[in-house]
């Protein structure tokens, strides 16, 4: 795995010498706090209604708030992560740098782990930025912490997924744009194959929306953590990085 | 150093690299001489363990290219024809990444880099952007990149192409100083270069090997034959024609016709070890002519090369092109 870090750092180094970083930064912290701000206006407007009511229903902040906005910010992931990824090897394939790092003394599993961090700890500063809206809950409200905690987590689990998959969506083009609407088309696939489910009740409609990674997420933002969700989206990035690797070989042989 | 045998790369539909072999003996400046698409690239990107022969064995500094890539990778430095730069890093951070990447331990980076930097010439720019850079510092970095890690096997694709003349100079007298520490192979289409850089040349042309010399055979080659040409001014072809087959030693006159009225030129041939060209200026100025040029012919550069990488011999050439025009003509 030597090396693995140093390329880490170099692909950091990159999308922060360019406007990727900020940009996506900026996009999503945008998108992120109109999420928040339209389920916080709802919710206070719904519990100055139900004062004036004379009769106050039990309302829970993680459950109106947090929950809602971790599930729709989980969409704006798909069109975001693709940002991310789709320079990781397609630039590098079409600027012929691929070359450096494939003559290196360093294993072709150590430059996508290294590439694939590099991505996962760009969304986790993209998703911390946008997360500093919540923490003006904790200023005016007393909402549980464990569940946001969990909820984030699952955000993060499913875009290391979804970066995983789009680094392999990124090693077999020379195309950026492709890479990126490619890995936009099969990230929102993954979402949507859980409507199967709505009009096939049968076993092989349970399983296709088991792939979703929506299905796998729902339990994050209401604060559970289940083993059979963590080990889906372990899978997704084992699925992705293994892929990689096998397109990065094909490389050699194809080249 | 480095040794091949039978390399072979075959694609789907053509093969690149036919069954070649060639060694390279430690310290040496290998030129791998070819036209564009001759299996130059291959043939080093199969050396560097880019990607794997279809069948052959390569060894490098004892290694093979297949069963050890990590152990060959260690040791050679490659720099495709493209120089592999990342254009938003500064140069002084590039090669401290490419230095990490190559296993340059960490005490001893930042003396590697100022190393390279100021063997390559690159010392003053090593805070500027990569993408900021003229290209002959650009073709530097390059160059400081493959020898960071210090390895024994240097692999340069075409390292003078798309520079100017005084960039040409420059990275081939920087080559030349790198000789000796390590082993280099370059590959070039140009003649020039093998002639002032290379102690040894492999010429190759369509994936197969045509000739492996050493530099002054390949001059020699170049010399051989003793053919001049000789511009006289003077009105009459003939007299001038008669005179110079008059001349002892001269076995052949052939008439370059040059359009310009009162000048006239011949390709004279000679015996070959004699030299005529004191007979054929004497001759002239005796006549009463004014001598306007005499120079040795020899086979030029580019004919030996044509002569090596396509099997026709030079003197055909022009005589195979006359009818092919005259046909065209009738048509």
């Amino acid at each position: 795995m030597r090396g693995a870090w140093t390329i880490c750092q170099k692909e950091l180094h990159s999308y922060f010498a360019s406007p990727v970083a900020y940009a996506v930064m900026a996009l999503y912290a945008l998108i992120f706090g109109f999420f928040f701000y339209s389920a916080t206006a709802y919710f206070v407007e719904a519990s100055m209604q139900s004062q004036m009511m004379g009769r106050s229903f039990p309302m829970n902040i993680n459950e109106m708030i947090i929950r809602p906005v971790l599930m729709n910010t989980s969409v704006i992931g798909l069109f975001l992560i693709p940002m991310i990824t789709m320079r990781l090897f397609a630039e590098e394939k079409r600027s012929g740098t691929i070359e450096l790092l494939v003559t290196s003394p360093v294993s072709d599993l150590a430059i996508i782990v290294g590439k694939w961090l590099a991505a996962v700890l760009l969304y986790t500063t993209v998703i911390l930025v946008a997360a500093l809206s919540v923490i003006f809950l904790f200023a005016w409200g007393q909402p549980d912490v464990k569940p946001v905690l969990i909820g984030f987590f699952g955000l993060l689990l499913q875009g290391a997924g979804l970066i995983a998959i789009g680094a392999f969506i990124s090693t077999t083009t020379k195309n950026q744009i492709i890479a990126g609407t490619a890995g936009f088309v099969i990230s929102l696939l993954l979402w949507v194959i859980e409507w199967v489910s709505q009009f096939d009740t049968s076993t092989t409609g349970k399983v296709i929306s088991y792939l979703s990674v929506v299905t796998h997420l729902e339990p994050f933002t209401k604060g559970v953590v289940d083993l059979k969700d963590v080990v889906f989206f372990a899978s997704l990035i084992f699925l992705g990085l293994f892929l990689s690797a096998r397109s990065l070989e094909s490389l050699r042989w194809r080249a | 150093m480095i040794k091949v045998e039978g390399l072979t790369k075959r694609y789907a539909r053509a093969t690149a690299v036919d069954n070649i072999s060639f060694e390279v003996e430690k310290g040496q400046i290998v030129g791998f001489l070819g036209p564009n698409g001759a299996g130059k690239t291959t043939t080093m990107r199969m050396l560097t363990c880019f990607m794997p022969p279809s069948s052959g064995k390569a060894e490098v500094a004892g290694f093979d290219v297949v069963k050890s890539p990590m152990e060959v990778k260690k040791r050679i430095g490659y720099l495709p024809e493209t120089p592999p730069l990342y254009p938003e890093m500064e140069v002084g951070e590039y090669l401290d990444f490419v230095g990490k990447l190559k296993g340059v331990p960490a005490g001893d980076l930042a003396k590697r880099v100022q190393e390279v930097a100021e063997r390559c010439a690159v010392a003053d720019v090593r805070t500027k952007l990569i993408s900021k850079l003229s290209k002959g510092y650009k073709q530097r970095v390059g160059l400081a990149q493959a020898i960071i890690h210090n390895p024994d096997v240097l692999i340069l694709d075409e390292p003078t192409s798309g520079l100017d003349p005084k960039q040409i100079m420059e990275t081939r007298d920087l080559i030349r100083s790198l000789a000796g520490d390590h082993t280099i192979i370059l590959s070039t289409h140009i003649l020039t270069e093998v002639e002032q850089t290379c102690e040894q040349a492999i010429i190759i042309a369509k994936g197969k090997v045509m000739a492996t010399d050493s530099v002054s055979a390949l001059k020699n080659r170049r010399a051989g034959g003793s053919a001049v040409l000789v511009e006289v001014e003077a009105t009459n072809e003939g007299q001038v024609r008669e005179k110079l087959e008059r001349i002892s030693g001269v076995s052949r006159v052939v008439f370059k016709p040059v359009g310009t009225q009162g000048i006239v030129t011949f390709e004279v041939e000679g015996l070959s070890g004699k030299n005529i060209r004191p007979e054929i200026a004497r001759a002239v100025v005796e006549a009463g002519w004014n001598l306007n040029e005499l120079r040795p012919l020899g086979l030029s550069l580019e004919e030996v090369f044509l002569q090596l990488t396509s099997g026709a011999k030079p003197e055909s050439a022009p005589a195979e092109a006359a009818p092919a025009a005259e046909e065209k003509e009738s048509e």
